[in-house]
């Protein structure tokens, strides 16, 4: 009787610590929504979407979102441009050809990478990258698109890496024996049979990246010039969504409406990588073949 | 006359770290002829098969010593071009491995990758390989399906088509049958035969009934070593072994 009772006791533990995720997801949502319609009622949605200036403290003020979500496409592009090609070749390398020693060597040293705290890679971007970028390129400033993208394409690596190096893996190995005893190639092997069978993975991983970078703040409000204006090229400073948040709110006057604009921004960048989730996890979990 | 040997093995010992996997192994194969290699779990016939391949050079810690002529040429020679080797002497596994593609692209696989043909040389390849594994009257009005979509035994058909298609010398087939009912076995013994016309195909098999039907020769191994090795007629009517006898009346195995 007592171990019936401890047995139904544990149930309902485990049950509320599986649950209490989604309700603190649910009321994170709800929280962003009513905060943020405060703002979306005083302002129509889609300009506000689309207007390309941003000037939360002229007067009269214009909250236009199109600088900000530029900002963090471009940075977020140019990361996942860098990050995606070294990230997959790194995975082929780590799970068809490293010998098992350096492979164990390879799989910490990115463990690390992640471990690393993004101010610690922004300070690294303004020490280092950014005078590179502008004596590279001849600009005024290093603290461009450019810097974020670099720094954050480290930041999706360890992900990138480690998804698409599960992805690789899971082939079975049949498949690579049946490929090779055809005489194909080692490399045409990876390229024709284990790169194909692993593809949902891939597209999995590179999401998955992209919801790491667009979320991140601190290495980009550090690192990319935080100017709000219409971005042309990856060499210009750029303000993201994320870095807009972080340097507005410690200022802002609480209850005004550019303190609600701020709940808005937060509420589009919770819709983007909400939706850049989803994505990955139905690759992740689309039938394999 | 005698016929032409295709393959020959000489004294062959092969090393898994320190277990000595095969033990002296002396065997002449002829051509077009199916030789069955036979014997309990574990006696080394399948990594005497996976030596003709070098399937075996996948494998960590391995080391083997003697001789492997195929057509004349040593292929444990560290030189030798391991694609020239497994182009010539193709493998069908255990369980069925189609690739994760579709049916066409199975099969323009080992064409693809050693550029043999392209465009409708390369459709007619397949054609031509389906056709040779009774498989293309089934196929031919979905050669787009994806191969994993197939039942086992025309999995089983497809992998063997693939090889088809590269155009080899010698087919070897690790126990091919070991995941098909006994329908789809005979099936692929009746296949066996057909094509033999064209290649010379080694099976293992545990099935010691399959080797009496469908082999000419066959070998008998026992812990590494081939104990006897003769038509498949006086084995299994009048083994020279003890051992072999045994074995072939269920004795042990």
């Amino acid at each position: 009787m007592r171990r019936k009772l401890f047995e139904r006791f544990v149930e309902r533990a485990i049950f509320l610590s599986g649950i209490a995720a989604v309700i603190l997801v649910v009321l994170i949502f709800v929280f962003l929504l009513k905060e943020s319609i405060a703002f979306f009622s005083q302002v129509n949605f889609f300009t506000t979407l689309f207007n390309k200036d941003w000037y939360p403290i002229s007067e009269p003020p214009k909250f236009g979102f199109l600088p900000l979500i530029l900002g963090s496409v471009f940075v977020t592009f140019g990361a996942i441009v860098i990050a995606v090609p070294f990230g997959v070749a790194a995975a082929i390398y780590i799970s068809e050809v490293a010998p098992s020693r350096i492979k164990d060597i390879l799989k910490t040293g990115i463990e690390l990478l992640a471990a690393i705290p993004s101010i610690v890679l922004g300070f690294i971007g303004i020490v280092a990258l950014a005078p590179l970028i502008k004596y590279v390129f001849r600009l005024p400033s290093g603290l461009t698109a450019l810097a974020g993208s670099i720094m954050l394409a480290f930041m999706a690596m360890p992900t990138i890496v480690s998804i698409v190096e599960d992805a690789l893996t899971s082939v079975p190995k049949s498949y690579k024996e049946g490929s090779l005893a055809l005489g194909a190639t080692h490399w045409q092997t990876i390229r024709r049979v284990i790169l194909p069978a692993a593809f949902p993975g891939i597209v999995a991983a590179v999401m998955l990246g992209i919801g790491r970078v667009i979320g991140e703040t601190m290495a980009v409000l550090m690192i990319t010039g935080n100017a709000a204006i219409l971005p042309h090229s990856l060499l210009q400073p750029v303000r993201t969504l994320t870095a807009t948040i972080a340097a507005e709110m410690g200022e802002v006057i609480q209850g005004s409406l550019h303190y609600y604009s701020l709940f808005g921004i937060g509420f589009v960048l919770f819709v983007i990588t909400f939706f850049i989730n989803l994505m990955a996890d139905m690759f992740l979990h689309r039938k394999r073949f | 006359m005698e016929k032409e040997k295709i393959i020959k093995v000489e004294s062959l010992d092969f090393f898994y770290g320190k277990f000595q996997a095969l033990i002296n192994v002396n065997l002449r194969v002829e051509k077009n002829q199916i030789t069955a290699l036979i014997g309990p779990s574990g006696c080394g016939k399948s990594t005497f098969l996976r030596c003709l391949n070098r399937m075996n050079d996948l494998i960590d810690g391995i080391r083997i010593s003697g001789s492997i002529q195929i057509e004349g040429k040593e292929i444990l020679d560290s030189q030798i071009d391991l694609v020239t080797l497994r182009k010539k002497v193709g493998m069908v596994f255990q369980r069925p491995n189609p690739f994760p593609l579709s049916v066409f692209e199975n099969i323009a696989f080992g064409p693809r990758v050693h550029r043999l043909a392209r465009g409708e040389e390369l459709e007619s390849i397949v054609r031509h390989s389906l056709e040779s594994v009774l498989l293309w009257d089934e196929l031919k009005d979905t050669l787009n399906k994806n191969a994993l979509s197939l039942t086992l035994e025309q999995q089983q058909r497809l992998c063997i088509a693939r090889l088809v298609a590269v155009k080899p010398e010698v087919l070897l087939m690790d126990e091919p049958c070991s995941t098909l009912d006994p329908m789809a076995t005979l099936k692929i013994e009746e296949l066996m035969r057909i094509l033999k016309k064209d290649f010379t195909i080694l099976i293992v098999t545990h099935n010691m009934q399959q080797a009496a039907r469908v082999s000419d020769f066959t070998g008998f191994f026992l812990m590494g070593e081939l104990i006897e090795f003769d038509a498949t007629s006086s084995i299994f009517t009048a083994p020279g072994d003890k051992r072999t006898e045994e074995y072939i009346t269920g004795r042990f195995g």
